[in-house]
């Protein structure tokens, strides 16, 4: 275990918040009639304490790592303004379907600092997806902090032979406010530039749900939406301690693509969304974590706090 | 009276004056330290970059507790220890004394770690700026403790490497007491011979201990620097009343054994501390065989003087004991830079004793009117030089 407490004051982000916290940008009409939801991004150079006491030189969205949680509605169209204000070339590549023009890759969407774009594309598929830097070297650019969820709702009318499903999974409905979603994006830093993690996290800071637990309600069933981003190492995991999940890899499925396990891997910028509840559990604490044994050492690893009501 | 005391004024003055000369310059010295301080004119070199920093792991103790390092810091600025891994694993840990350590300044830090005897581990220290440090337990074994049982134990393989074979090397000198002038010469050279092997192993072995000391004690050179002065000071001493012969010269050659042997232990006993060697039997029957022959160049010299049987006991253990001293340092107390510092004091020794002993014999052979460098000088020097080496095989682990 690391020994101290991060300072979220100074970080300017609390993993412990981070997990609720969403950006709905802001919804308008666009000019084709359909919704436009609009999200403002900057890209910001900020040293992070990513361990107690361990400084590490971030680049980052908005000021965090990873960098704000965008959601959305299947069918939505959206704009993303994104303006660099880092000492080096950024750019914000989207997992989902859109034009080459949009990609954030060089010649399209890549741009110096101090320099603005736009992207603009339409919210499909519906599922659980992630945005990151394409500058090279992607590395580098990666393992710096550069990436955040990127998360579709479905819409429950373009899926009427499960429409139950997709409200659940439709923010602001009366099914979803049941649900205890999180969202948790999993994470290394190569403090020493070895090309070798010295931590690992969940939304950045090691340790920081052991130090403070996730605090769970008993009655209400929990959904995590889970992406890797771990750099170096291939392939990263999330394993649940004394209960089973189902999975939805891509989260583009209203069906599990995985039944009742207790353990999924994912390679980077794999994601997917996790459902299970502690309806029958015991109250207490409930442990989740990688199951590489170092990643957990080095600082993944987690609680759930189940309580009653 | 009265022409002397106008002299001695003037020359107070003088002196006064020449004084003052001698604080102009650091007044100046002063001044700019003073001026870089408050002004920083090297300000526009910073360029963000984060402090350099450096630790030096200088001792390791393993015991029921777990595991204690005591560190040194070695930065550009005073650096703070963050957390430290053990195995790719943060372990909690306490840091005495806590908070920034200052350059040049030590620490020691504990873990409750349950190691596993025989097995190897790895430290890694990750500082404020993300930086690792790295340390290697080859082989994990208990530390040795300063018990009553463990120093005796320690002082028995002391005597049997040190003591014991320098006075086996001694017991030859009844047999050499008959040896003629091409005996003598032979012995001499032999003594050369394995005093050359020593100071080339010694200012060796000092050197790459100096690596892996902390940078602020400049190692190599330290090294060198203590080699040179000791050489200096003990040619010095040596020299007051005349060059050494007989008696005397046999003591310098056991001083300058005995610091090698005091290095010795200190290698052995490190070894054992770190758990790297088993100290078996077969390594401590090299030591003593590799040893013999400095019995036999401690006793060279004294060939042509009687000395009384005090004088061979004396000899013996000014020339083995150190051994002893050393293996107990070694074990209980090892930092790299003093075991570099204390075998550059015997290289030192060594190339004395090698000045002196050749000095008598090239006097002796012009005494005599002959030419030096005969058959039995150099088969001497050769045998003397590839005994050591091929004795010292049975003895680097």
């Amino acid at each position: 275990m690391t020994v101290g407490s991060v300072d979220p004051q100074r970080n300017g982000f609390d993993p412990s918040t981070m997990l609720t916290d969403w950006d709905f940008g802001t919804l308008s009409e666009g000019e084709d009639g359909r919704p436009l939801r609009t999200f403002e991004v900057e890209a910001i150079d900020k040293e992070i304490e990513i361990a107690p006491g361990v400084m590490f030189p971030a680049w980052t969205f908005n000021g965090r790592v990873p960098g704000p949680a965008l959601r959305a509605k299947e069918g939505e169209r959206l704009r993303i303004i994104f303006r660099n204000y880092g000492s080096h070339p950024h750019s914000m590549h989207f997992h989902g379907i859109h034009s080459w023009r949009m990609d954030g890759v060089p010649g399209a969407g890549l741009i110096n600092p101090g320099e603005e774009f736009i992207y603009e594309f339409d919210a499909k598929p519906f599922g659980c997806h992630l945005y990151h830097c394409h500058a090279l070297p992607l590395k580098r650019h990666m393992h710096k902090g550069m990436y955040g969820a990127f998360v579709i709702d479905p819409d429950p009318e373009l899926h009427p032979e499960l429409a139950e499903v997709a409200r659940s999974r439709l923010h602001g409905t009366p099914e979803n406010a049941r649900w205890q979603e999180l969202v948790m994006v999993m994470n290394a830093f190569d403090t020493n530039f070895d090309n070798e993690n010295e931590l690992y996290a969940v939304n950045t800071v090691a340790h920081a749900y052991s130090n403070r637990p996730i605090r769970i309600e008993k009655s209400r069933p929990v959904r995590i939406y889970l992406v890797n981003v771990t750099e170096f190492d291939p392939i990263n995991s999330f394993h649940l301690h004394a209960n089973f999940f189902d999975y939805y890899d891509t989260g583009t499925t209203l069906t599990p693509t995985l039944k009742t396990v207790d353990l999924i891997m994912q390679c980077q910028a794999q994601r997917g969304i996790l459902e299970f509840n502690y309806a029958n559990h015991e109250a207490g604490q409930y442990m989740f974590h990688a199951h590489q044994a170092e990643f957990t050492e080095l600082g993944w690893m987690g609680m759930f706090d189940v309580v009653e009501q | 009276m009265n022409e002397v005391a106008p002299q001695s004024a003037i020359s107070t003055s003088d002196r006064i004056r020449r004084f003052l000369w001698l604080l102009a310059p650091l007044l100046v010295l002063a001044i700019t330290i003073a001026w870089i301080a408050a002004a920083d004119p090297l300000k526009n070199f910073n360029n963000g970059a984060p402090p350099v920093e450096a630790v030096t792991f200088e001792r390791t103790v393993l015991n029921s507790a777990g595991m204690q390092f005591q560190i040194r810091a070695g930065g550009s600025e005073a650096m703070t220890v963050a957390q430290v891994q053990v195995d790719d694993a943060y372990w909690m840990f306490t840091m005495t004394p806590a908070g920034p350590l200052a350059r040049g300044s030590t620490a020691w830090i504990s873990i409750a770690y349950p190691w596993v005897l025989g097995e190897a581990h790895r430290i890694k220290i990750v500082t404020q700026t993300g930086t690792t440090f790295e340390h290697e337990i080859a082989v994990a074994v208990p530390t040795p403790e300063a018990t009553q049982g463990q120093l005796q134990q320690q002082a028995i393989v002391g005597a049997i490497v040190g003591i014991l074979p320098v006075a086996i090397g001694l017991m030859f000198y009844p047999a050499m007491r008959g040896i003629g002038a091409t005996g003598m010469s032979f012995v001499l050279a032999l003594t050369v011979g394995l005093l050359t092997f020593l100071l080339v192993d010694m200012t060796f072995e000092a050197l790459e201990l100096a690596a892996e000391a902390a940078a602020i004690f400049q190692g190599q050179a330290m090294v060198l620097l203590a080699a040179l002065s000791t050489f200096l000071l003990l040619m010095a001493i040596g020299r007051r009343a005349g060059r050494p012969e007989g008696i005397a010269l046999a003591s310098y050659i056991a001083i300058g054994i005995g610091l090698h042997n005091f290095g010795e232990g200190l290698a052995i006993g490190a070894a054992f501390a770190a758990g790297s060697a088993g100290l078996g039997t077969f390594l401590v029957l090299g030591f003593a065989i590799h040893n013999v022959t400095e019995g036999i160049g401690i006793a060279a010299p004294m060939v042509r003087n009687r000395p009384s049987l005090w004088v061979f006991v004396a000899l013996t253990l000014l020339a083995g004991a150190p051994a002893v001293l050393g293996m107990w340092l070694g074990s209980l107390s090892y930092a790299p830079q003093w075991s570099a510092l204390a075998l550059g004091v015997g290289a030192g020794a060594i190339l004395q004793v090698m000045v002196e002993v050749t000095s008598y014999f090239l006097r002796t052979t012009r005494q005599e009117g002959k030419y030096w460098l005969t058959l039995p000088v150099l088969s001497g020097f050769l045998i003397g030089v590839a005994f050591m080496y091929v004795t010292a095989a049975l003895i680097k682990v």
